[in-house]
């Protein structure tokens, strides 16, 4: 039978239908079904040619994950190297989110599994909300073997769950210098909104006070990562390559274990603060503040408990006193007044017969005592408060404020630590500034014996009394060595710490002997204020402070269970001229200035027991061995007598 | 009558290119299945496609005017399997669509009534050809496939229901509609469409999502637009000459959904580039226009509806799978012919191309 292409009546079935398709329509078919193949050629030629670098980089996201690798933070000394904080290992949980399906499915089981309520998964969440996807989320910290089992357990059902060995902060036992080293936590919403937290993100560890705070980029060091290729269940199938993270520096501290040690013996059990520093240079060999807390608990998942335990202790064990106390400084301030009469030449000359007080303006001050006749030279061992009244009055404020300024009160100190505070000295010009009022000259009465609007931190007048001490020179104090920093760093340091920075005060020798004379009177003299805490043999001088934490008047009306005992003060040094050690004593509610020096001595004591022992270790050293007796040879040429050949 | 038929009349040239096709098809599967619990699934599909070349030659030895004659009986028995699926089947993936028989066998009744409806339709238009078709005549044959259409849909299968369309379309354009009637008919359907996604009361929230997530992939990368956006990775990926046999990252990381069914087009776009994907094109372009010719030699008027209905249940497939691979057609759940893994699509081809043979090998009886 003949094949056609058209209906034509021979194509006609028996029953007379047709039995042929049209070929028209057939060759229709055929460019039906070449017009849709090149249409889905022309999508394939779209992403696999002209997007095909697209994809690939889409592709190779999809596979390969960054796991970081954290750099360990650097660790601290002390001046002899000797280790103060330290690195433990640790293994923490984190949350991909990119691999999260159905997490509301998922959140019983990870809380179950890693000990997290529900609830505290969800406000993690949240807080991580304006963070990329891609950046895991921080779970728990610290992980137990039986949490990191789970984990391992569960990989399948939970992919988005992820394993990171991390290094934990690990700090000396019972809070031991803790507001000078500081502590480390997450990094806060607050810090991110700072211009120079801008490097770090949520999640980040960053020293939240202290030289942890100070030195964070420094100590941190820089994380690196790890390319891992991973399958869509974020199972590891290898990895690429790596960057290694680079170790954060380790910092060597100006701080003298032995002398911390002494300070943090001295303080226990009270309230308060210990400076201890090297006139010279300005290194802090010790700072103790108490009550204290333990920045172990910081580093490590802070409990509720313990957060508001801190938090609502009335002694407020997160305040650095050394920096942060602005208190009266009593009469540790007539240092500065003796500084201020000698120097205007007007204590000199100055006698005074104390009875027990004077009157000025109508107003009678009292002394604690009856002195008799009191000059410059004895007034500062009597601690006699008439003999300052009647200095201040011949002063004036501004002379005394001219001074005490110079000695650095009324300022930051720069100190290479966070959150220092300035304290006041007022000024007629301060007054007027402040309060919008004139200056009474019967308020600088008690501004002369450290009362009244005068305030100033442990750390300034140990600083002060160092710069007295050594004969004029101030010096900036500072935690950190500076040759541990690098030079642009200091300079930051410098720029965000402001302070007086090293100065230069008016004191000639003559006054500088007699000041430093009768300091050595206020220990070593029984007339002194703190003979009970003389060292036999120690050239230890000082200046006891005892201030009021409250008026005359208004103890007498109260009676509410505040402690209303007056602040113990006490800065000394030794030996008394140009002295190696200052030492800054606040002891709150310690009653008597006498009290803090007791405490003071302590440290000066280990610092000197210290360097008498270094001294013999040297004069040891030094001692030639006894020489043998060698009686058959008179002399010896052969042996370390150089036989130098002539020159000829 | 038929009276003889050979095997020197079987079209070995077709199913050369069906059997290279079969071949990537294992290849691909081996591949896509290498590190998962399916591994193993080759194997089976090897054994799908000796069953399936086995029915090829039974039925090819049925004349397939018997086939025909019976087929009222058949298009009844569809009807009634799908109704008995959607009491009785096996629940899988949140669609009942198997019925499982015992020692194991399940059986998708959808995947056969396409076969029915081929012959179905094919009878019909025979019985109208040489005349003027009337909205009655379309109406009829509408009627006749909307109502599997409208049980598979029930199970719900939107994929499988979809590829009885392009069975009426194909019968109403060869049956001879008139352009008048095209326009009225897409008109009907674009209005019907509208309103049904209007109110979206017709669709499944999955399959609105699927379209949204079609029109912007990126709406939703971990939801609804992951899979479209996994494939359209892996295929972009692949560039020209891909990334080589089992070496997908894709497809061997398990980025890539269902690698071995619905999107081992992407899986092997991914792994052999534009020029292997071209090839596979190209083989599909060369089985239709080997499928066409034999329509256009078949003997008698039924002979070609068939193929031409086969030709259009494949061209289907082809162009929603790859379509959906590569970014031009919302997800569907639709086998790509002879190369999705699966026993029912492969014994549907098969089946489909032992008719074709049969109605090669009688082209020159009457």
């Amino acid at each position: 039978m003949q094949m056609s292409h058209h209906i034509d009546p021979n194509d006609l079935g028996p029953n007379g239908r047709a039995e042929k398709v049209s070929a028209g329509k057939l060759h229709a078919a055929q460019y039906i079904v070449a017009g849709i193949l090149i249409v889905l050629i022309t999508g394939l030629w779209r992403l696999q040619v002209l997007g095909a670098d697209n994809f690939r980089a889409l592709a190779e996201a999809n596979r390969i994950r960054k796991v970081p690798i954290l750099a360990p933070r650097g660790r601290l000394f002390d001046r002899e190297g000797r280790l103060l904080v330290d690195n433990y290992p640790s293994v923490s949980c984190y949350l991909l989110r990119e691999q999260v399906k159905d997490f509301d499915a998922d959140l019983p089981l990870i809380s179950q599994g890693l000990h997290i309520p529900i609830e505290q998964i969800q406000a993690t969440l949240r807080r991580y909300q304006i963070a990329p996807k891609y950046q895991p989320i921080p779970l728990k910290q610290d992980i137990s073997p039986d949490e990191q089992a789970f984990i391992a357990a569960h990989r399948d059902e939970l992919p988005e769950l992820e394993t990171l060995d991390e290094q934990r902060r690990l700090y000396p036992r019972d809070g031991f210098a803790a507001h000078l080293i500081g502590y480390v936590g997450e990094v806060s919403e607050q810090m991110l909104d700072d211009p120079r937290y801008a490097f770090y993100s949520p999640g980040d560890v960053v020293g939240r006070s202290g030289v942890e705070q100070t030195y964070d980029s420094l100590l941190r060091g820089k994380d690196g990562s790890r390319d891992v290729i991973v399958n869509s269940h974020g199972k590891e199938l290898g990895h690429l390559g790596q960057e290694l993270a680079v170790p954060g520096k380790d910092l060597k501290l100006t701080i003298d274990l032995d002398l911390q040690i002494a300070a943090e013996k001295a303080l226990d059990g009270k309230n308060g603060a210990i400076v201890a520093m090297d006139p010279h240079t300005g290194e802090i060999l010790a700072m103790v503040s108490r009550p204290t807390y333990d920045p172990n608990q910081f580093s490590v998942r802070l409990t509720k408990n313990y957060w508001n335990e801190i938090i609502n202790n009335p002694d407020h064990p997160l305040l650095n006193k050394s920096l942060q106390a602005q208190l009266a400084p009593g009469s540790t301030f007539k240092i500065i007044m003796s500084v201020a009469g000698l120097q205007e030449n007007v204590a000199q000359t100055m006698h005074v017969s104390c009875n027990g007080g004077a009157e000025f303006y109508g107003h009678f001050y009292a002394c604690d005592k009856h002195h008799g006749a009191v000059d410059i030279n004895n007034a500062i061992p009597y601690s006699c408060d008439t003999f300052y009244y009647t200095l201040a009055n011949r002063l004036g404020i501004d002379t005394i404020a001219k001074y005490a300024t110079s000695v650095g009160l009324g300022q930051k100190t720069g100190i290479d630590l966070p959150d220092e505070v300035a304290g006041t000295m007022p000024s007629t010009a301060w007054k007027l500034k402040t309060q919008h009022d004139k200056w009474f000259a019967g308020e600088t009465i008690s501004v002369g014996i450290g009362q009244g609007a005068v305030t100033a931190t442990p750390m300034q007048l140990a600083r002060a009394l160092s710069g007295i001490a050594s004969g004029g020179v101030l010096r900036r104090p500072h935690v950190v060595f500076a040759d541990e920093v690098p030079s642009d760093m200091q300079q930051a340091i410098q720029e965000s710490f402001p302070g007086s920075g090293d100065a230069t005060i008016p004191l000639t020798t003559e006054n500088w002997q007699l000041i430093t004379d009768a300091m050595a009177n206020v220990t070593s003299s029984p007339i002194g204020t703190a003979y009970a805490a003389h060292l036999e043999g120690v050239d230890f001088a000082g200046k006891t402070g005892t201030a009021q934490v409250i008026g005359h008047d208004a103890l007498a009306k109260t009676n509410k269970g505040h402690n209303t005992e007056p602040n113990a003060w006490f800065v000394g040094m030794a030996p008394r001229r140009n002295p190696d050690i200052v030492v800054a004593v606040l002891w709150e509610h310690g009653n008597w200035g006498n009290n803090s020096a007791k405490l003071a001595s302590q440290i000066i004591d280990a610092y000197v027991n210290k360097q008498r022992k270094l001294d013999n270790n040297i004069r040891i050293a030094a001692t030639p061995e006894p020489a043998k007796p060698e009686p058959a040879k008179p002399t010896n040429p052969t042996s370390e007598a150089p036989t130098v050949p002539s020159a000829e | 009558m038929p009276r003889f038929s050979s095997y020197r009349d079987f079209d070995w040239v077709l199913l050369g290119f069906v059997l290279l096709l079969s071949l990537i098809s294992v290849l691909e599967i081996k591949s896509a299945t290498l590190h998962t619990k399916f591994h193993g699934f080759d194997h089976k599909q090897i054994q799908f496609l000796a069953g399936g070349i086995f029915l090829m030659f039974v039925i090819s030895l049925i004349d397939y005017h018997r086939l025909i004659d019976i087929v009222h009986w058949a298009y009844g028995v569809s009807v009634l399997s799908l109704i008995a699926v959607l009491i009785v089947g096996t629940k899988v993936l949140g669609g009942r669509r198997w019925i499982k028989f015992p020692g194991g066998i399940h059986f998708q009744p959808s995947e056969w009534v396409k076969l029915v409806l081929i012959l179905a339709v094919a009878r019909y238009f025979w019985g109208l050809a040489g005349k003027e078709l009337t909205w009655g005549d379309i109406g009829k044959a509408a009627a006749m496939v909307v109502v599997p259409m409208a049980l598979v849909l029930k199970q719900p299968d939107l994929g499988t229901a979809l590829t009885y369309l392009p069975i009426l379309i194909c019968g109403l354009f060869l049956g001879g509609i008139r352009v008048k009637q095209v326009g009225l008919v897409v008109l009907a359907l674009a209005l019907i469409g509208g309103v049904a996604w209007k109110s979206g009361k017709h669709l499944k929230p999955y399959q609105q999502a699927r379209i949204n997530a079609f029109m912007d992939p990126d709406s939703d990368p971990r939801g609804s637009g992951y899979q479209i956006r996994q494939s359209l990775i892996a295929v972009g990926s692949g560039g020209i000459w891909g990334k080589g046999a089992n070496k997908g990252s894709q497809t061997q990381g398990d980025f890539l959904p269902i690698p071995y069914t619905d999107f081992i087009f992407a899986a092997f776009c991914e792994e052999h580039g534009f020029v292997g994907a071209i090839g596979v094109l190209l083989l599909y372009f060369l089985i239709l226009m080997r499928l066409i010719q034999n329509a256009q030699t078949a003997s008698d008027l039924p002979g070609s509806f068939i193929i031409m209905g086969v030709v259009a249940v494949i061209v289907f497939q082809i162009a929603v799978n790859v379509g959906m691979v590569v970014g031009l057609m919302p997800v569907t759940g639709i086998p790509l012919p002879l190369l999705s893994y699966g026993g029912s699509s492969v014994l549907f081809t098969f089946l489909s191309l032992g008719i074709v043979m049969n109605i090669r090998m009688r082209r020159f009886v009457n």
